[in-house]
């Protein structure tokens, strides 16, 4: 799992409001590179949660990886960035694509459930009585 | 990518080796999977640089077929472990990154704005009644682009009705009918191979801040 998947992840436990953004635990994770996408990560710029992205790459061991506020686009997408090692547009391609979460957990903020993380694959399944009717 | 590339390595994908008949696991043949994500991204351009959900993802064609067209990162969503193993193969097999998650369709909670595209070649509902429905209702909410589904002709009316006045859809249109083979899966198909039209259909959801609830 990345943390692009974790920034639109939520728990659906029966009585819980948001389910979101879940507290990341993280015992192994692995890094893969891939090319970074400029117009893609503009895109996607207005609609993460930083916060939740921060939090998760610090419990991924990157805790200053990302500036604690999102950054303008004008820093992020100035003429070079891509191609400059350390930039904020290169941290952030990073963070969200390329940081691999394998195994651990991730926990709903409101009601404590912790779901394993195997394999890289999140276990959501819910049990018969945490079912929303 | 050409459609006849696309296809091609679609075909050489493993599928399920003991299908679940309770989840009504029919693998997406190439064929159809093939010539679903290459409209969408062709005539659509709901595919290539997209964050792209696949539900019910089995073996995973769908998911791959997104990984294949250039989806900047695909996630498949599967209620079954073993599934989405061999779906994890598969995508390592052709050196792809796809994330997956372990989830019932229905009790799946997606966050904000992030998906834009999903597909899916949902149970027909045919061994739990409304499966199919559920799927798509939740393609609807959690896409903010457009959801690609297929179903049973035979349920064409029903299917636009309800995707427009219970699941948030501003449109719904039938992109073209294939013929889905099915191959003798399971035991209670006595013909040796049944044919079923289904039909490709893209779904538009309505804008977030539109919708009523």
């Amino acid at each position: 799992m990345r943390l692009l998947t974790h920034n639109f992840l939520a728990s659906n436990v029966r009585g819980v409001s948001t389910g979101y953004p879940l507290a990341l635990e993280v015992a192994k994770s692995s890094i893969k590179e891939v090319e970074l996408n400029a117009d893609f990560l503009r895109g996607i710029l207005p609609k993460l949660d930083w916060r939740a992205l921060v939090a998760a790459a610090s419990a991924a061991g990157f805790p200053d990886l990302l500036a604690a506020e999102q950054p303008q686009e004008a820093e992020l997408f100035a003429d070079g960035a891509a191609d400059a090692e350390g930039s904020a547009i290169r941290r952030l391609h990073h963070a969200l694509l390329e940081i691999h979460v394998d195994e651990g957990a991730l926990v709903c903020p409101d009601s404590g459930r912790s779901f394993p993380i195997l394999k890289g694959v999140p276990n959501m399944l819910l049990h018969e009585d945490e079912v929303r009717h | 990518m050409k459609l006849k590339q696309l296809e091609g390595l679609l075909g050489g994908l493993t599928q399920f080796a003991d299908p679940k008949v309770e989840l009504e696991q029919y693998a997406t043949g190439p064929h159809i999977a093939s010539r679903m994500l290459y409209t969408a991204e062709n005539s659509f351009d709901d595919i290539s640089g997209k964050v792209v959900a696949d539900f019910g993802c089995g073996c995973g064609t769908l998911a791959i077929a997104s990984a294949l067209l250039d989806a900047e990162h695909v996630t498949g969503i599967d209620i079954d472990l073993q599934s989405l193993e061999l779906a994890q193969e598969n995508a390592t097999d052709l050196e792809l990154d796809i994330d997956l998650i372990q989830c019932d369709i229905k009790n799946l909670n997606l966050a904000g704005l992030l998906v834009d595209t999903v597909v899916m070649n949902p149970p027909f509902g045919t061994k739990r009644k409304g499966a199919d429905m559920d799927f798509l209702s939740m393609g609807l909410k959690v896409a903010s682009q457009a959801v690609y589904s297929l179903h049973k002709t035979s349920t064409r009316e029903y299917i636009k009705k309800a995707a427009i006045r219970n699941c948030n859809a501003i449109s719904a249109e039938v992109l073209c009918e294939l013929r889905y083979a099915l191959p003798q899966t399971y035991k209670f198909h006595n013909k040796k191979e049944v044919d079923v039209a289904v039909d490709l259909w893209r779904f538009v959801p309505r804008a977030r801040d539109e919708r009523a609830s």
